[in-house]
């Protein structure tokens, strides 16, 4: 079986740092003990299918919507009130994320048939509006969600620290390594049917209509259907990737999920990465939260190595992470406006020509 | 006499005040070329695209077959065997020339919702698109990006995408136009074996009058939106609605 589904990364380089990050990934657990390490590479496998998904409508469907977190919260929500208040256990896990999912895929075929007609731009702003709409929702039915605070719940033992098996290579293996393989698992699994979706017959016709959709809908191509179609499928493991964060997190809570903050992460995920192209999810959720989680840190180091110079420390406070951040983000949308992946396979085409 | 494959009665579109298809009522063969002529502005491309449903028609109905679509969007009619290469070219620009086509040939296949499988996957597709791009003589350009293709040879791909969808009403507004007098007769050679073929329903849009006299085997005049002339090619075109229409324009360059 062809496991990329005849999709490949297309450049040597690109090729390569795929297989280093995929690759740190999968050993995570063995090769950066500790409890914040894991906790990162486990958002960073979250934030890659999250990102992938939503590169399916933006990137390949031409589709620009702002719901995405909010079918991410769904799916977290889904697991968070069912092992709340069903106690905990496989069954509500399973059953929280597999309703989170049908949730979400329902709503994004409501919000797609009543709003997918008009401009896109109408229909930004209709998801816009959509995913206000249910943050607040959340936020209010206190009783229910937990309002702003969230909800906190037990998940399965055998997914907690509290569960040890043994020893390998010198790490204790114990429930919370168990919980990091099923969230790189999940994500594996969702990320290749994703790369075999945007390959498939479907995916073309995808791309065509983001091409042109007036000529895709001419050829015999009912647009709204397979608009509609993309935003249900994204939407489900969108939902899916928001119940493995809540697995992981075993907390659930509207900072968490569905704030627009979290949006704007994944919009920029995507764009640095490169649009249309599902590996570049992969290396911009990966840049993206190392640079969230460890500017901060190797800021402070540098302010330190600094502090004799006086304008430069300042400038390098960790406190000024965020100035940073946007910063980097604004070079890096400057110089690879058709993201890292773009830029690569452009430049593997060139060498290609000139030899 | 069989029944008509396409026919419109009444048509009319308005944009505000302005009738741009005025009641036009018409029925085509199976078998028959018709060539829709008249000046600028008279209406042609908007009839064609009342018919392939790229505009909404304010009266009167198009029936296939007999039956009405009217109401049908465009892809529906297409799937219904209405195809329709369009005036200004209009295609995947970033995509392959090959990918266009077979884009095309899975469209008619009706094989768009497969999620699963694999675009490459589905030979028969490919090998169908390889075919069609060797008719239209664009094979060489298969792996290239429409976007790098000179404007003959997107007037070439905008045919093959109709002949890939095998539709029985063929509707071409001007194939050739803008095309150099070297690449023409390829896509007229290609109108004239479908014509041979037999059995299809070919309308085109077409200025030059040499072309029409070779192809036509009936010639509709719309003047202002309105249908004013309908006929053998030789009747129509000694009319006098039809030397009035031109005011010697096309005619002259006979």
């Amino acid at each position: 079986m062809n496991i990329l589904s005849g999709n490949r990364p297309g450049a040597l380089p690109l090729t390569l740092l795929l297989i280093v990050v995929v690759g740190c990934l999968a050993l995570a657990p063995f090769l950066f003990p500790g409890t914040r390490a894991l906790d990162t590479a486990a958002k960073i496998c979250i934030f890659i299918l999250l990102a992938a998904s939503y590169d399916l409508t933006l990137g390949y469907g031409g589709i620009v919507s702002f719901a995405h977190t909010m079918f991410f919260g769904l799916g977290a929500y889904g697991v968070a009130l069912m092992l709340d208040h069903l106690g905990r256990g496989w069954l509500p896990m399973i059953g929280g994320a597999a309703a989170g999912a049908a949730a979400a895929a329902a709503l994004a075929f409501v919000i797609a048939l009543f709003s997918l007609r008009v401009r896109a731009i109408f229909f930004a702003m209709i998801t816009l509006a959509v995913a206000s709409a249910m943050a607040v929702l959340v936020s209010q039915l206190s009783g229910l969600t937990g309002g702003e605070d969230g909800l906190n719940y037990q998940i399965p033992r055998e997914l907690t620290p509290a569960f040890r098996i043994g020893k390998l290579f010198d790490v204790t293996v114990n429930g919370k390594i168990l919980n990091y393989y099923l969230v790189f698992a999940g994500c594996t699994v969702l990320f290749l049917l994703l790369l075999r979706i945007v390959s498939s017959p479907f995916g073309r016709v995808l791309e065509a209509i983001r091409e042109n959709d007036f000529r895709a809908e001419a050829i015999g191509y009912p647009v709204l259907r397979y608009r509609a179609a993309a935003t249900c499928i994204s939407a489900a493991v969108a939902a899916l990737a928001g119940a493995l964060y809540a697995i992981w997190l075993r907390y659930v809570g509207p900072g968490t999920t569905l704030s627009m903050e979290i949006m704007i992460d994944i919009l920029l995920m995507v764009v640095i990465g490169g649009m249309g192209t599902m590996y570049g999810a992969i290396l911009g959720a990966t840049l993206f939260v190392l640079a969230q989680t460890y500017l901060q840190d190797l800021m402070g180091a540098g302010a330190e190595a600094l502090s004799a110079v006086p304008l430069a420390a300042r400038l390098l406070d960790p406190d000024r992470w965020l100035l940073w951040l946007g910063v980097l983000f604004i070079l890096s949308v400057y110089f690879f406006p058709t993201g890292v992946v773009g830029r690569l396979r452009a430049m593997a085409a060139r060498s290609a020509r000139s030899t | 006499m069989p029944d008509p494959v396409l026919e419109t009665r009444g048509l009319t579109i308005r944009f505000g005040g302005h009738v741009a298809v005025d009641h036009v009522s018409c029925a085509f063969m199976p078998g028959e070329l018709t060539a829709i002529v008249g000046p600028n502005g008279a209406g042609k491309t908007t009839y064609f695209n009342i018919i392939s449903g790229q505009l909404p028609a304010s009266e009167g109905n198009v029936l296939l077959r007999g039956e009405d679509i009217t109401r049908l969007p465009a892809s529906e009619r297409t799937r219904r065997g209405i195809g329709r290469a369009f005036q200004l070219t209009n295609l995947f620009p970033a995509l392959s020339v090959f990918e266009n086509v077979r884009l095309a040939v899975q469209a008619k296949a009706g094989r768009g919702m497969r999620f699963l499988s694999m675009a490459s996957a589905h030979r028969s597709l490919a090998a169908r698109a390889e075919a069609v791009l060797e008719e239209v003589r664009l094979t060489r350009l298969a792996g290239q990006p429409v976007s790098a293709l000179s404007h003959g040879d997107q007037r070439k791909l905008e045919v093959a995408l109709l002949i890939a969808l095998e539709p029985s009403v063929f509707m071409f507004d001007e194939p050739t136009a803008g095309m150099s007098v070297d690449e023409a007769p390829v896509v007229l050679d290609l109108i004239a074996r479908l014509k041979a073929e037999g059995g299809h329903t070919i309308l085109l849009v077409e200025h030059k009058l040499s072309v029409i006299r070779s192809l036509a085997d009936r010639i509709i005049v719309l003047h202002n939106g309105a249908l004013a002339a309908d006929g053998p090619p030789a009747e129509v075109m000694a009319s006098a609605v039809v030397q009035e229409a031109y005011l010697g324009q096309e005619l002259a360059d006979v």
